[in-house]
């Protein structure tokens, strides 16, 4: 605070319009309406769960301790924010300048995804006054320390890098200035954190060992996570920006040339992904469960055929015989994919070891989806108000 | 070596006088619906453990050679030499003591449920009813009867003596005895002794595990080592590949970083 007061005085404070780059709007829409009436849903939810406990307030029990908060929020979740720190490696670390403002849509996807999964899962911890606890008593045999870390320090690194977004447009010189020269180091540790915490969640899983379907358990589940959160990166960014495109009104076309190449990195890390399972399957001996014919082994194909293998032949095209839709077929199968294969590893692996039976509670529901109704709208505000979309006349050449 | 209890499968009648006694002992409320969360059961129909039941006998009807008999077997925590709940938790909630039982420290938990998805017997329950709930497990009526060395409450109330209470190492040479003494009434097998890098609460048997819901590692269901041995395999390699990596992406930024972009 005392540095924006100096700045202040240092500039002559003349108005707010001055201070803030004039007024900030957002504009309603009724699908917008509706977002706030479930972020208004959101809100009772969060009370009821707080007021009641997670007893009344949730479907989970003994056989079930985790359910769709893990499955969704944190662990589809945090996969799907995973475009944030692929664009950041392609266009700081690569320096690739044509990403750079793919990366600040990802940037602003990706740090709401981490603002919204930190309030998820503060809902889904039973004594979550105490979520500090193990910041202190160092618990540093578990991979849920490493989780519980990397959430709160990439949460506070991409706050950080939203600072030079933020300070474009808010007119305080001193702060840009900061916040400017902090970046590239920002970019390294935010991406380094961001794929230890991906494989990390994956690491959580090493633990149920005997327990979960041998399909899915693997001493290399963090690898699997973290290569298959790096494929849906540029998916991401594909579905995001075919999104935005139509909402706003902009030509994806022009968007092709960029995302085309990255795509082409994704078929890659898939084709890796692809080869790397299955070798470990064979290496442990189960190569032949996928094909049992349960409904393990079924979700199992499902997850590999359509998220996978269909993606590879979409992709495996040179490039300039890409067009949109077969990209965009490629792009919503991968992230498909992606959370089918996280739902498998919540839910069809363990159904065996943990009996009885789990359907998420109104309240569950509630909460995922009031949440991903606040991520759209807050993205909204963004895009509106800051310098997130690349210019129109910049298309033009 | 630390206090373990050894419990003979042939020598319980199925009184459940332990499941009283346990309750008793630990003041445990019944169940409520909440806590309970599956369908109701009958009598002999073996029921889970829940947040205010830490100790349950469950039922089976085995075929012993022409014959059917009844079975009867204990279901507890099974405070293991390693346990995979203390490696999971990242408050460092539950510990294994020197004594032997494995402990939970309420203050420190968080309620994230790691533990209930980690143990390989599933026994950690949760008190679901409860606003700020707990987890909830046998903890070997320690600290106070286990570290004087009393029996825990079910040991005292046992009228067969099918469960013992003594030091580890003396119950795992009383129950290779018993089954030198008597192989063909026992299973040559003590489960408990390899199990997840081994038990504190061991078993004996006269019909074999498989059949009374257990697994063995002889049939390769569970494995022979602690489970923190697998976490702890992939954990130690996080620092060095985090640097090692944060350093490559150092590398490579400054290797193609152009001197003149100062835009971001």
């Amino acid at each position: 605070m005392a540095n924006i007061g100096t700045a202040l005085e240092g500039k002559g404070f003349k108005s707010y319009d001055s201070l803030f780059g004039g007024k900030w709007y957002f504009r309603w829409t009724p699908y917008r309406a509706v977002a706030l009436g479930l972020v208004g849903l959101l809100v009772f939810a969060i009370f009821y769960r707080l007021i009641r406990g997670l007893g009344p307030a949730t479907n989970l029990n003994d056989h079930w301790p985790w359910g769709l908060w893990i499955a969704f929020d944190d662990l589809s979740g945090i996969a799907l924010a995973a475009g944030g720190f692929f664009t950041a490696f392609m266009a700081h670390i690569l320096n690739a300048k044509k990403y750079k403002m793919l990366a600040r849509a990802a940037l602003i996807t990706s740090l709401f995804g981490y603002l919204i999964v930190s309030i998820g899962v503060l809902m889904d911890l039973g004594r979550w006054y105490n979520f500090w606890r193990p910041l202190v008593f160092w618990g540093y045999h578990s991979w849920l320390f490493v989780v519980l870390w990397c959430v709160i320090l990439y949460l506070n690194v991409q706050v950080l890098q939203l600072g030079h977004i933020v300070f474009e447009r808010v007119n305080v010189p001193k702060l840009k200035k900061i916040f400017d020269q902090i970046l590239p180091a920002l970019f390294v540790v935010g991406i380094m954190i961001a794929c230890v915490h991906q494989s990390a969640l994956g690491a959580l899983y090493i633990a149920m060992i005997d327990r979960q379907d041998p399909l899915w358990w693997s001493m290399l589940l963090p690898l699997f996570f973290l290569l298959s959160a790096f494929f849906v990166g540029p998916a991401m960014c594909v579905v995001e920006g075919s999104l935005a495109s139509k909402a706003y009104k902009m030509d994806f076309h022009h968007e092709m040339p960029l995302l085309v190449p990255v795509m082409k990195i994704g078929m890659w890390t898939m084709i890796i992904y692809f080869v790397l399972k299955m070798v470990d399957l064979a290496y442990r001996g189960y190569f032949m469960n996928m094909f049992a014919g349960t409904l393990e082994s079924n979700l199992f194909l499902l997850e590999i055929v359509a998220g996978v293998i269909i993606p590879i032949i979409l992709l495996a095209k040179p490039n300039e015989q890409q067009t949109v839709p077969r990209i965009v077929t490629a792009a919503v199968l991968m992230v498909g994919g992606l959370i089918l294969d996280r739902m498998n590893v919540v839910f069809t692996s363990m159904g065996k070891a943990m009996g009885g039976h789990y359907f998420p509670h109104f309240i569950e529901f509630s909460i995922s989806i009031g949440l991903v109704s606040f991520l759209l709208l807050a993205y909204c505000f963004m895009v509106e108000n800051f310098k997130i979309f690349p210019d129109e006349h910049e298309h033009a050449h | 070596m630390g206090y373990g209890l050894l419990f003979d499968v042939s020598k319980c009648i199925g009184c459940r006088a332990c499941e009283v006694a346990c309750k008793q002992y630990n003041n445990l409320p019944l169940d409520s619906d909440l806590d309970r969360r599956h369908e109701s059961t009958n009598w002999d129909t073996p029921a889970p453990l829940t947040g205010n039941t830490l100790l349950r006998m469950h039922y089976y009807t085995v075929e012993k050679g022409s014959k059917i008999a009844w079975r009867f077997v204990r279901r507890s925590c099974f405070h293991c030499e390693r346990p995979t709940c203390e490696a999971v938790c990242f408050a460092h909630a539950f510990y294994k003591t020197p004594e032997g039982p494995v402990l939970y420290r309420r203050s420190r938990c968080v309620g994230c449920r790691y533990c209930m998805m980690g143990c390989p017997f599933s026994i950690p329950k949760y008190e679901w009813n409860e606003l700020f709930p707990e987890v909830k497990k046998c903890r070997m009526c320690a600290p106070e009867r286990a570290n004087i060395g009393a029996p825990p409450a079910c040991v005292s109330a046992c009228p067969t003596r099918a469960v013992i209470f003594g030091d580890r190492d003396a119950l795992l040479q009383e129950a290779r005895s018993r089954i030198k003494n008597n192989p063909s009434r026992y299973e040559n097998y003590v489960y408990g002794e390899n199990e997840v890098g081994g038990t504190s609460l061991l078993y004996i048997s006269d019909v074999p595990f498989e059949k009374l819901g257990m697994k063995t590692v002889k049939s390769g269901q569970i494995t022979d080592r602690p489970v923190p041995a697998y976490t702890d395999r992939a954990l130690k390699w996080t620092v060095s590949i985090a640097a090692v990596w944060g350093a490559a992406l150092t590398t490579l930024y400054l290797a193609t970083k152009s001197p003149d972009d100062e835009s971001h």
